[in-house]
């Protein structure tokens, strides 16, 4: 598996100066790492899990954490950065600012932009401009389809060579049952992931959110589950026959997860993920008709969020991502069936979750450390580690600490955020990508975190 | 409290014969006459000199009540809209004399309205207007045709008309402004 | 009550205030001179991103009937024609400092978005297929006034209701006041979910329609037949339609307007007796007068309209009644 500092950034090549950060206790679920240690980084990687207070290193820079949790860093396979053509919403440099304030040491950004991404010349220029704006590793992901239409293939080997990281239509289902399957037979030489959203536009048709009893009482165009249950029924059958590998994005219904993990059973190789809000909101927000609460898919019933928060725990959803997806106040402050589909989440995901389903003892914290960074391996990465020899992503988090989503600006461009004005507790104080830091809380770097 | 009762209920069952005397005495065609009070205790007092108008002049006289407060000048200046009751004019007023009736006459203002509110019915020959009690302080030119009591009063008192359909008892006090109102209506600044 | 957004955020006493307001108003329509002089120096703004007859208009007379001034905005041929944001609309004609603003949109939640921009009290004149309060609530004066109460009754409510946010406002409305609603239609054309979300009952076919004392009928649109919602007109009509024969003696019909004559309702029950589609249309502008006085009669519109002497010279209220 690749490393993920070998995507695209600002450090690209660069040695990094050498960290060591004192005294945090230290947690990787997946190492079965949980215990107070000094973290020597080096070179770009964990050197050294040292007895706290013990780690000396010539020239290097020392983080003082104790009292603070060190966890992996978390990877999100799943945002929309808006290059090219609408930065006006967001760009790479503020899209990774974004994750890098929210704990991530890697992105994979989506390809539903103006023009899609769908030419091995759109994937080098972004890649070029990636190593001189990232503030963390970003990989592209290229469409399937060129322009996005669901009809031809693009030229996936070719793309595959110029180093997109997977292919998607994300935005837009892949209609075409006969295109699916072609794509899915030119993965066994394209060689990489094929993320998809699956949503039956027949059945959504003008559907604006989740269709039942919300919408029912507001009268507004509904989505059923069942949109989305059908097209994984279908692709999951597809993967299965072509023996290809297939990612479910943004799982939403019941029905899905039971969809994926009936293929699972049955041998596919599928993943999924599921985003923060669809794991802590229900479609009961869309009551008040606040556009904040649009996106696709839509917020669903309590079912749903059960449902989703089960799969997250039996391993059925492989993955937490975002799906962060910047607009434009215009674009937002409209009628909500008029509003953009989509919200921001990447500086407040683990914020939200540790809020909403750590701290009332729903899911364990190690959980949902582990499905932050597990995207990676969905897209054939090393996923964020802290054992010595590991690559050096990690996020220093102050659990403590309650803060006011938005309160201080973000860093993202837009300010469409799901979780706006929201008390949250659990901060991210440092991010450490590939051994660089990538971010500082402003408070904890000059000195006066509480 | 400090209240003091200016006419008990002899008072002002005594009060409202000699106006419904005078009534008579100033409108020789009663079948012209119509009588109209406004809501709600010059309502209910109308009613009285209804009965005994009719009474004395020995026919039949129109009754109607109006409510003023579609006419009101001061709604910018309240907290909430004003409790609305109907009115009930279910006569043409055209060419009749009719007699508002209203408990207290203060500023004049109330009268205005009643006067707006009475000419949307129709255009009455005449407009006379019966008081049971009036305590000065007028903002506009407005003037009684018939006052059962002229009560001088500092502005900042309150008068209290209660009358037996509504408060169980008859009488017209005054009490100073820093009293609690416990029973009945005042008119008083607020 | 300080913006009329929907049914929902109503209570029965609220209804029941504004029904004996509408009473007050009736009784001005009865009068020689049928404008009141209450709201004079306000000014209403009504801004129509749908067209519409019956409701603009009859709104646009309760604001003339109460002596506020009218500046009244048709999405075809201004600016918000040209594309210009809901959002810089509401401030361009906030410079005319409104004391409300009465609104139509195809949207959704447009009248409470208004409500978050404006100083002003604002008046849902219907929302996309959401709510329409003031419909409701002249449905209710309506029946009301026929009716006495409407506790107890039986209200079937017949056709698109999935499109229909006359049927949404004024399922809640009824219910609110007592009434048992049924919601009656074509399987599509029914909401998913609609029993529990509106509290009524649901059912396919007209077979019960017998126990209804009222029928509510609604317009079927001819677009619903290219959705495939229905497979025909001809085939509603056989299911849906509301005729002599199925209008039982005792069964008030009510229909919110305008009618697709021959659809919904064939034409010998609109002219019946026991129609109240008429009425509907008479109730609308008091119970819209109702809504515009309880709205703007009190608070501390109009600003700066009256000077220093106003509060100790105002008239004192009816002897007897809270300020």
């Amino acid at each position: 598996m690749r490393r993920i500092a070998s995507l695209d950034w600002r450090a690209s090549g660069s040695a990094p100066e050498p960290v060591i950060v004192r005294g945090a206790r230290v947690l990787d679920p997946r190492a079965g790492i949980d215990a107070p240690h000094d973290i020597v980084v080096r070179e770009g990687e964990i050197a050294e899990l040292a007895a706290p207070g013990s780690a000396e290193l010539e020239g290097a820079e020392v983080i003082e954490a104790e009292g603070l949790v060190a966890v992996p860093a978390f990877f999100d396979p799943h945002v929309h950065l808006r290059v090219p053509g609408r930065e006006d919403k967001e760009d790479i440099e503020t899209g990774t600012r974004a994750a890098a304030a929210g704990g991530y040491c890697g992105i994979i950004a989506m390809a539903n932009t103006n023009p899609p991404v769908d030419t091995p010349g759109a994937i080098d220029s972004l890649r070029e401009r990636a190593r001189l704006d990232a503030s963390v590793p970003v990989g592209f992901v290229a469409t399937v389809t060129r322009g996005m239409r669901g009809e031809e293939l693009t030229d996936m080997t070719e793309l595959a060579a110029a180093g997109a990281v997977g292919f998607s239509d994300d935005g837009l289902p892949i209609r075409s049952a006969r295109v699916m399957r072609r794509a899915l037979q030119y993965q066994a030489i394209a060689g990489l992931q094929i993320a998809l959203h699956e949503e039956d536009p027949e059945l959504s048709g003008s559907g604006v959110m989740h269709e039942g009893e919300v919408s029912a009482a507001v009268g507004m165009a509904g989505i059923p589950s069942v949109s989305e249950t059908v097209m994984i029924l279908r692709d999951a059958a597809l993967a299965g026959y072509e023996q290809a590998r297939i990612h479910v994005q943004h799982l939403s219904a019941a029905e899905s997860v039971e969809a994926v993990a009936r293929a699972k059973e049955a041998g596919v190789r599928i993943t999924c993920e599921a985003t923060p809000h669809h794991l802590t909101l229900t479609d009961e927000a869309v009551r008040s008709l606040d556009a904040r609460f649009k996106m696709n898919p839509p917020l669903r019933t309590e079912a749903d969020r059960q449902a989703l928060i089960e799969g997250l725990r039996s391993g059925v959803i492989d993955c937490i991502a975002t799906d962060h997806a910047p607009h434009t106040r215009q674009e937002k402050e409209v009628p909500f069936e008029q509003a953009a589909m989509g919200v921001t989440g990447l500086e407040t995901a683990f914020a939200v979750l540790y809020t909403d389903l750590v701290l009332p003892g729903v899911l364990p914290l190690e959980l949902i450390v582990e499905r932050l960074g597990a995207g990676a391996a969905a897209f054939g990465f090393e996923p964020p580690a802290l054992k010595p020899g590991s690559e050096a992503n990690l996020t220093l988090l102050d659990l403590e600490r309650t803060w006011e989503a938005g309160a201080d600006g973000w860093e993202s461009r837009s300010v469409n955020s799901f979780a706006a004005g929201r008390e949250l507790t659990g901060r991210v104080l440092v991010t450490i990508a590939g051994g660089e830091v990538a971010y500082r809380q402003r408070s904890f770097a000059m000195g006066v975190a509480q | 409290m400090n209240e003091k009762v200016v006419l008990d209920r002899d008072d002002v069952r005594r009060t409202l014969v000699r106006i419904a005397h005078e009534i008579v005495e100033n409108n020789r065609d009663a079948q012209a006459l119509a009588i109209v009070g406004i809501h709600t205790r010059g309502a209910v007092l109308a009613n009285r000199l209804h009965a005994l108008v009719a009474e004395l002049a020995g026919t039949e006289i129109p009754l109607g009540d109006l409510d003023i407060s579609f006419y009101r000048d001061d709604l910018g200046e309240r907290p909430t809209a004003p409790v609305v009751h109907a009115s009930h004019l279910d006569f043409d007023p055209d060419d009749r004399t009719v007699v508002l009736v209203d408990d207290v006459l203060f500023t004049g203002r109330t009268v205005r309205a009643a006067i707006d509110a009475l000419f949307d019915y129709g255009r009455p020959a005449r407009v006379q207007l019966a008081v049971l009690a009036d305590r000065g302080h007028r903002e506009l030119p407005i003037r009684p045709d018939y006052v059962g009591k002229n009560l001088p009063t500092a502005r900042g008192e309150r008068v209290f008309v209660r009358l037996e359909e509504i408060d169980g008892v008859d009488e017209v006090a005054i009490a100073d402004a820093a009293e609690p109102v416990l029973t009945g209506g005042g008119k008083a600044p607020r | 009550m300080r913006h009329l957004l929907s049914i929902a955020d109503l209570d029965r006493d609220e209804i029941e205030r504004i029904m004996e307001l509408a009473d007050s108003f009736a009784e001005v329509g009865r009068r020689d001179i049928k404008k009141v002089p209450t709201l004079r120096g306000r000014t209403v703004v009504s801004l129509f991103y749908e067209s519409s007859t019956r409701t603009s208009s009859s709104f646009e007379l309760a604001v003339k009937r109460l002596s506020a001034d009218l500046v009244s905005v048709k999405a075809a041929g201004s600016s918000v024609d040209k594309g210009e944001s809901l959002r810089d609309t509401i401030a361009t004609l906030s410079a005319y400092e409104p004391e409300a603003i009465v609104i139509r949109s195809p949207h959704a939640g447009a009248a409470q978005l208004v409500a978050q921009w404006t100083d002003a009290a604002v008046v849902n004149a219907g929302d996309g297929k959401h709510e329409h309060p003031s419909q409701a609530l002249l449905d209710v004066y309506t029946l009301r006034e026929r009716l006495g109460a409407l506790d107890g009754k039986q209200v079937w409510i017949v056709g698109d209701v999935l499109h229909s946010r006359v049927a949404r406002s004024t399922a809640q409305a009824f219910t609110k006041m007592g009434a048992a609603v049924t919601l009656c239609g074509p399987p599509p054309l029914i909401p998913r979910a609609a029993a529990e979300a509106l509290g009524c009952a649901v059912t396919y076919d007209l077979s019960g329609l017998g126990e209804a004392d009222v029928v509510y009928a609604l317009r079927m649109q001819r677009e619903r037949m290219a959705e495939s919602f229905v497979p025909s007109l001809r085939e509603y009509v056989a299911n849906y339609q509301i005729n002599e024969r199925r209008l039982g003696a005792r069964q008030l019909l009510m229909h919110p307007g305008p009618v697709n004559r021959g659809v919904e309702l064939s034409d010998d029950v609109i002219e019946h007796p026991n129609s109240l589609i008429t009425q509907q249309v008479r109730n609308g502008l008091f119970v819209r007068m109702a809504i515009l006085y309880e709205l703007l009669a009190g608070g501390e519109r109009p600003r700066g309209a009256r000077e220093q002497g106003a509060a100790e010279a105002a008239v004192s209220q009816p002897i007897g009644e809270p300020a």
